[in-house]
């Protein structure tokens, strides 16, 4: 899923302290379950909002709003009817919703409430760690099921490098090596023999390189 | 052995001599009069001097500039390029720049990650990896091709070598993954700096049992410490570097005066004791900001004078 984290409130004060009447919109999906954006975070937000400008002596109109995805058309429009009750949106989805909602609502500002992070999984209870960097052309069958372009700092397909140590990367402890991550499962998986086949050269035209991404499918158009 | 390129340090290795090779930084700033002291203390103890690449990730002057002084004052440099850096546009590009100096060393390496250095907020780029971008070279000499599939007029005559790192971890990979170096095209590898000499050896004798010692020529990486405070840095701080305690005793076991020419002992006694073992074809010796001392080791471990080719 993808993985935000919210921003400091201190920001989102910054962005929004010149309007009025202010929607605070929440998403369902991945910003739910990594627990930046979803109803629960919605509405410790908009009170926390509520009552900074209480006390600065300037009370604004602060509602919340959950949608079931904002990254969808559909659910996007339930907020149509009441679009013009507000002078700005502070989304909480992540960056693809964000501008899904302001791409539909022109006139309206949008103000993003996290920061979108990675694509992870939650690996352990408020952990929260990346795995895939959608590079577009997945090379996982080759390295083991652990994906050495988003995990090595370095996205070396051909690694580890020189700064592996005890089993972690050289930008620290905390830090997993990628290429120690492979070699144990190569190992497991009874192919170590396999780390001796040469990456190629990879063509990242898939990735960010390319320009922005799309998938165009004629069997799913009407 | 028939020579691929115009390298001096090929030609020495390939004649059956034990190759000497040094390292040089480039200056934090403009001024090539720093380089050009330092390749003119070492130039005759030396068959080819390395010059880094934005080291530690440090700005610095580009080591193809550097690499330019040296050469022009008659010392054969070896280009080191990283791929933290440049895509595979500006590696090729430089490749023919450097070539166009009629620069015939280069050694490939992925370059510690930007954090460690002065620019922590910047991207990186790792388009290759330090083993694709031996190929790449190799590539372009032996083919005469660009990457993208176009003829090169003139192709780069470049000696290729890489890194190995015997200490890093896991051990029991750093073999497959010299193997993976040569099959890629390393013709010489210059290791990490060795003070577990007996690790080193361990790893020599696996190398040695798949024979990959005559397929690349191996130069062992010696770095002399200058204090047992630089001692417990490298084996504490440096990612990849593997410092018994037995040399940080002995450092502190004399008085902080003679500390440096202690570093200096040992790193003679380890070259020494390297010379005997089968498949080390030279050493490569990286005395960081220290390159004066250079001379002393080379003659004290009696591999002055260099020979003539
Ligand atoms: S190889 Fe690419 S697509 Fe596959 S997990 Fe890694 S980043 Fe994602
Ligand atoms: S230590 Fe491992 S994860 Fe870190 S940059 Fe090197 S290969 Fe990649």
């Amino acid at each position: 899923m993808i993985i935000a984290e919210k921003k400091p409130i201190e920001e989102i004060i910054e962005e929004i302290k010149d309007f009025q009447r202010i929607l605070i919109l929440g998403c369902n999906e991945c910003v739910t379950v990594c627990e930046a954006g979803g109803k629960k975070e919605v509405e410790i937000l908009a009170s926390a909002l509520r009552m900074y400008f209480i006390n600065k002596g300037n009370e604004k109109k602060i509602d919340e709003k959950t949608l079931e995805r904002q990254c969808d058309h559909e659910y996007l429009e339930e907020i149509r009817e009441n679009i013009d009750d507000y002078d700005a949106i502070v989304s909480l989805a992540c960056g693809v919703g964000v501008q899904f909602a302001a791409e539909k609502y022109l006139t309206t500002p949008l103000v993003p409430g996290v920061n979108t992070v990675c694509l992870g999984a939650n690996e352990d209870r408020g952990l929260w760690t990346e795995r895939c960097q959608a590079c577009g052309s997945c090379v996982l069958a080759k390295t083991g099921g652990i994906c050495p372009v988003s995990r090595c700092a370095k996205r070396v397909l051909n690694g580890p490098c020189g700064g592996s140590t005890n089993g972690k990367c050289e930008l620290g402890k905390d830090v997993d090596c990628a290429w120690q991550l492979i070699i144990d499962r190569l190992r497991a998986l009874g192919k170590l023999d396999d780390y001796e086949k040469v990456a190629p050269i990879k063509d990242w035209s898939t990735d960010r390189a390319g320009g922005p991404r799309t998938v165009t499918r004629e069997d799913v158009k009407i | 052995m028939s020579l691929n390129t115009e390298s001096k340090l090929e030609k020495i290795l390939k004649a059956g001599h034990l190759g000497v090779t040094s390292e040089c930084g480039p200056p934090r700033g403009s001024d090539p009069e720093g380089i050009k002291e330092k390749g003119k203390l070492i130039k005759d103890y030396v068959d080819a001097v390395n010059v880094t690449d934005n080291q530690t990730a440090m700005t610095r002057m580009s080591s193809l500039a550097a690499c330019i002084h040296l050469k022009l004052m008659g010392v054969e440099p070896v280009l080191q390029m990283v791929t933290r850096d440049r895509n595979r546009i500006a590696l090729q590009s430089d490749i023919l720049g450097a070539a166009s100096f009629d620069i015939n060393n280069m050694l490939c390496l992925s370059g510690d990650h930007q954090s460690f250095g002065d620019c922590a907020q910047g991207q990186n780029v790792h388009d290759l990896d330090s083993m694709q971008l031996v190929q790449t070279v190799r590539h372009m000499r032996d083919e005469g091709k660009f990457l993208g599939g176009d003829d090169i007029k003139r192709p780069p005559k470049m000696f290729v070598g890489a890194a190995a790192n015997p200490f890093a971890d896991p051990f029991e990979i750093r073999v497959p993954r010299l193997a993976k170096k040569i099959a890629c095209g390393a013709e010489f590898i210059q290791t990490q700096c060795i003070y577990n000499l007996d690790k080193f050896e361990e790893w020599m004798k696996r190398v040695e049992e798949r024979g990959l010692h005559e397929k690349t020529f191996i130069m062992a990486g010696m770095t002399p410490m200058k204090s047992v405070g630089m001692a417990k840095y490298m084996k504490n701080r440096v990612p990849g570097m593997d410092v018994p305690d037995a040399i940080i005793d002995r450092l502190a076991g004399v008085p902080k005066e003679k500390q440096a020419q202690e570093g200096i002992d040992i790193c003679v006694e380890a070259i020494q004791r390297l010379k005997e073992v089968k498949g080390v074809s030279g050493f490569h010796i990286m005395a960081i900001e220290w390159e004066e001392k250079v001379p002393e080791i080379v003659e004290r471990s009696g591999l002055y004078p260099r020979p003539e080719v």
